[in-house]
C-alpha cells in the first residue's frame, strides 16, 4: 500500500492497465498535455497511437470509441460530464442499448471518465453531477470513487470489464491524498468506510467525505453514525445498506446530485420499499437544491450537500 | 475496371434477394403478421449490393433504419433475418431489434441505427481500431441524404480524415428524409461535395447502377487499405415505397407525384443489372428468369422458417443486457 492523491491515482491505474493490455488506449480533449492531470506522462510513455488527443467533437468521438471497442479495442474516453450532453446519442441510443439490442452479439469495454467539477465557480455550464441520468438508462455501470483507493482500483475494474463504464470523478477530491493498492476493487461491493449505530449516512462520491467529517463532529456529541460509500451506483449494493440501516434504524443519504430522482433518491426508495420496518424516524436526503448552479460563490455554496447540512439532518433523525 | 462473371451474377442474385425479401416483408405485414415499423429499401439494392460485393467477409458495415438490404447484401442469414422482423428468438437479436436493428453480427456487421446518423461514428471507431491494431479491414457505414445533415456525420468524416482512417462513408441519397425533399434540406448541390470540406474525395455514382457502385466501392477500399485514408461516396438513388410500414398512408402527391416515381421505376436498379448480363450473354433471359424465382422460393423458406420459430418468453426478457453480469436492482 502506498498513499497517493486522487488525480495520480487515476493515472496511475491508465498507465498500468495500458501496460498490460495493448487493446487498452486513451482519447479525449488536451489529454496529451494532461489539463486536468489525470493524463499526466502518458503521452511521453505510450505516444501518439494511443494517447489521442481529440478535437472538440464529443459525439463523434464518444461514438468512435465505441465503434472501436466493438471490434476487440478497450478505449478510455476522458471528458467532462457537462460535454456529456453533446455526446448523449452515442451514450444512450448506442453505447447503453447496443448489447441486449442486437441480442447480445454486441460486447462494447468502453470507459467514460468524466470529471465532475462542481463548487469553484464554474456556473451552470461546467457544474455537472449528472450520474442519476445515466442509472435511469439500462445498459451503463456507472462508478462513483469517493477515496484514492477507489480512484484507482474502480478504474482499473471499469477498463478490465466489458460492458460500457461511465465513471464519475468528483474533482473536489483530486488532490486528496489516501491509501491505494494495486488492486482491483469489484463493482457492487460498498465500503463501510466507519462504522456506527445510531445512524447510517450514504455519500456519494465527495459527500463521502462530508459525511465522514459529519460523522466525526457528531460523535463528539454523543451520535455515533455508519458512514457507507457505495463505490458503484450500477451495480448498487443496496445489502450491505439495508443491513447498516437494519441496525441503525436511521438513514440520511448525501448527493451532490440534484435532488429530484437523485441517486439519493433510488437509495431512499430501495430502503422504503425493502427496508421499511428498520426505520425509526424518515429517510432524509441531503442533495443539492434545484436549482441551475448560479456562478456568485455566496450563491453556489447554498446548492450542494455540506457538513452542516448533514449533521442538521442526522440530528433530524434522532428527534 | 473489370468485374468477374461470377460478381456480375451474384449481384443479380442478392438484388433479388432483397426485392423479394421486401416484397415478402410488405405483404406480411399488411397480413398484420408483425408490429412495428419496417423501412423499405426497395429501389436502392444496387448501392448495398454494389458496395457490399467489393469487400471482404472481414471489412465491417454499419446500417441505419432502412437496413433490411444491408445485411442481406453482405452475406448475413436471410433465414435470420425474417425471424428477427417476425420478433422470434431465432431473429440476428433473437427479437430484441426487430427491423431496425436488423444487424448479423457473423458477417461483420457494426449495428443498425434507430436513430438516424448514429452509426456514423460507430463505423468511424471501427476504422480507427483497424488503424491502432494496423489490421487490414475497412469500415463502411451508411446513411441518407437525411443523416448528412446530422452533427455526427460531420463530426465522423472530420475524424476519419484527420486520423486518415480507413472508412467509407456511403451516402444513400434516395432524394427524401420521410417527406422533405433532398433540395429543401442540403445546402449544397450534392452530399458528395461536402467531401471538400474533409479533405477527402467525394465520389457522386449513380446508385441505381450495382457495378458502379461496385467500382467507386473498390477504388475506396484500395486507398483505405492503402492508408490514404477515408471516402465519401453518394449513391443517387429513390426510395419507390413509403418511408415506413405501419406510419400510415402518407399521400404522395403532397411531397412526391406519381410522374416523379414513375420516372425513377424507369431506373430499377434489377432491370439494368438483368439488361446488362443478357446483353453481355453472362445470362439468358431464363437464367435471369430462375434467379428470380429461386429467390422467392427461399424467401417463403425464411417466411416459413420465421413463423415456426418460438416467441421469446418471460425466461428472456433480461438475457444480453450484461457481457458481465450484475444483479437486477
Amino acid at each position: 500500500m502506498t498513499e497517493k492523491i486522487f488525480a495520480d491515482a487515476i493515472n496511475e491505474a491508465i498507465a498500468e492497465e495500458m501496460r498490460r493490455d495493448p487493446s487498452v488506449f486513451i482519447m479525449g480533449e488536451d489529454i496529451r498535455l494532461s489539463i486536468y492531470g489525470a493524463t499526466k506522462n502518458l503521452y511521453k510513455e505510450f505516444g501518439e497511437e494511443r494517447v489521442l488527443d481529440t478535437p472538440l467533437s464529443e459525439n463523434g468521438f464518444f461514438g468512435a470509441a465505441i465503434g472501436a471497442s466493438l471490434v476487440g479495442m478497450r478505449p478510455i474516453v476522458e471528458t467532462v460530464t457537462s460535454f456529456m450532453w453533446v455526446a448523449m446519442d452515442q451514450l444512450i441510443s448506442q453505447a447503453a442499448k447496443m448489447r441486449y439490442m442486437f441480442g447480445g452479439q454486441a460486447t462494447l469495454p468502453v470507459v467514460y471518465r468524466a470529471s465532475m467539477a462542481y463548487g469553484s465557480g464554474s456556473a451552470a455550464h461546467h457544474s455537472d453531477r449528472n450520474y442519476p441520468m445515466f442509472m435511469n438508462m439500462p445498459g451503463l455501470k456507472i462508478a462513483v470513487p469517493a477515496t484514492s483507493a477507489d480512484a484507482k482500483g474502480l478504474l482499473k475494474t471499469a477498463i478490465r470489464d466489458d460492458d460500457p463504464v461511465i465513471i464519475f470523478e468528483d474533482t473536489n477530491l483530486m488532490g486528496t491524498r489516501g491509501e491505494v493498492s494495486d488492486e482491483e476493487i469489484p463493482f457492487g461491493k460498498a465500503e463501510i468506510i466507519r462504522e456506527g449505530n445510531d445512524c447510517t449516512i450514504v455519500g456519494i462520491a465527495g459527500s463521502v467525505k462530508l459525511a465522514l467529517d459529519a460523522a466525526n463532529n457528531l460523535e463528539k456529541e454523543g451520535i455515533s453514525c455508519e458512514v457507507i460509500n457505495p463505490r458503484t451506483l450500477v451495480p448498487l449494493d443496496k445489502q450491505s445498506i439495508l443491513s447498516s440501516v437494519e441496525k441503525t434504524g436511521r438513514l440520511v443519504i448525501a448527493d451532490p446530485a440534484h435532488k429530484v430522482c437523485s441517486a439519493a433518491s433510488e437509495i431512499s426508495s430501495i430502503v422504503a420499499e425493502e427496508g421499511f420496518w428498520f426505520l425509526q424516524s424518515p429517510i432524509i436526503k441531503v442533495a443539492s437544491e434545484q436549482v441551475h448552479i448560479p456562478y456568485s460563490p455566496s450563491l453556489e455554496k447554498l446548492v450542494y450537500p455540506n457538513v452542516d447540512k448533514i449533521s442538521s439532518a442526522v440530528k433530524k433523525t434522532m428527534e | 475496371m473489370e468485374i468477374t462473371k461470377e460478381i456480375q451474377i451474384l449481384m443479380l442474385e442478392r438484388m433479388w434477394t432483397i426485392r423479394n425479401f421486401e416484397e415478402k416483408v410488405i405483404e406480411v405485414h399488411e397480413g398484420g403478421e408483425f408490429v412495428g415499423p419496417a423501412h423499405p429499401y426497395i429501389g436502392e439494392e444496387a448501392v448495398a449490393v454494389g458496395v457490399c460485393l467489393a469487400l471482404k467477409d472481414s471489412d465491417y458495415i454499419a446500417g441505419n433504419h432502412r437496413s433490411h438490404g444491408h445485411p442481406l447484401a453482405k452475406g448475413g442469414s436471410i433465414k435470420k433475418a425474417m425471424a428477427e422482423i417476425y420478433g422470434r428468438v431465432d431473429g440476428y437479436c433473437k427479437g430484441k431489434g426487430g427491423s431496425m436493428h436488423l444487424a448479423d453480427f457473423s458477417v461483420g456487421i457494426l449495428g443498425e441505427s434507430g436513430i438516424v446518423g448514429s452509426s456514423v461514428p460507430v463505423a468511424t471507431g471501427a476504422g480507427l481500431a483497424s488503424k491502432m491494431g494496423k489490421k487490414d479491414f475497412v469500415s463502411v457505414v451508411f446513411f441518407g441524404d437525411g443523416a448528412s445533415n446530422q452533427g455526427a456525420c460531420h463530426e465522423s468524416m472530420n475524424l476519419a480524415s484527420i486520423w486518415k482512417l480507413p472508412v467509407i462513408f456511403v451516402c444513400e441519397n434516395n432524394q427524401y428524409a420521410i417527406t422533405n425533399s433532398y433540395e429543401n434540406s442540403v445546402a449544397v448541390d450534392n452530399v458528395s461535395d461536402r467531401a471538400v470540406a474533409y479533405n477527402m474525395p467525394g465520389i457522386l455514382v449513380d446508385g441505381q447502377n450495382a457495378e458502379a457502385m461496385y467500382e467507386a466501392t473498390s477504388e475506396a477500399v484500395k486507398r483505405a487499405r492503402n492508408g490514404e485514408g477515408p471516402t465519401l461516396i453518394e449513391g443517387l438513388t429513390y426510395r419507390f415505397e413509403e418511408h415506413s410500414l405501419g406510419l400510415g398512408k402518407i399521400r404522395r402527391g403532397e411531397y412526391r407525384d406519381q410522374e416523379e416515381i414513375d420516372k425513377w421505376k424507369q431506373r430499377d436498379p434489377l432491370d439494368i443489372h438483368t439488361k446488362k448480363l443478357i446483353e453481355r450473354g453472362i445470362l439468358s433471359e431464363s437464367d435471369c428468369k430462375e434467379i428470380e424465382s429461386n429467390s422467392k422460393a427461399e424467401i417463403e423458406e425464411a417466411v416459413n422458417f420465421a413463423r415456426n420459430s418460438a416467441f421469446p418468453g418471460p425466461e428472456d426478457l433480461f438475457e444480453g443486457m450484461w457481457a458481465n453480469p450484475i444483479p437486477k436492482p
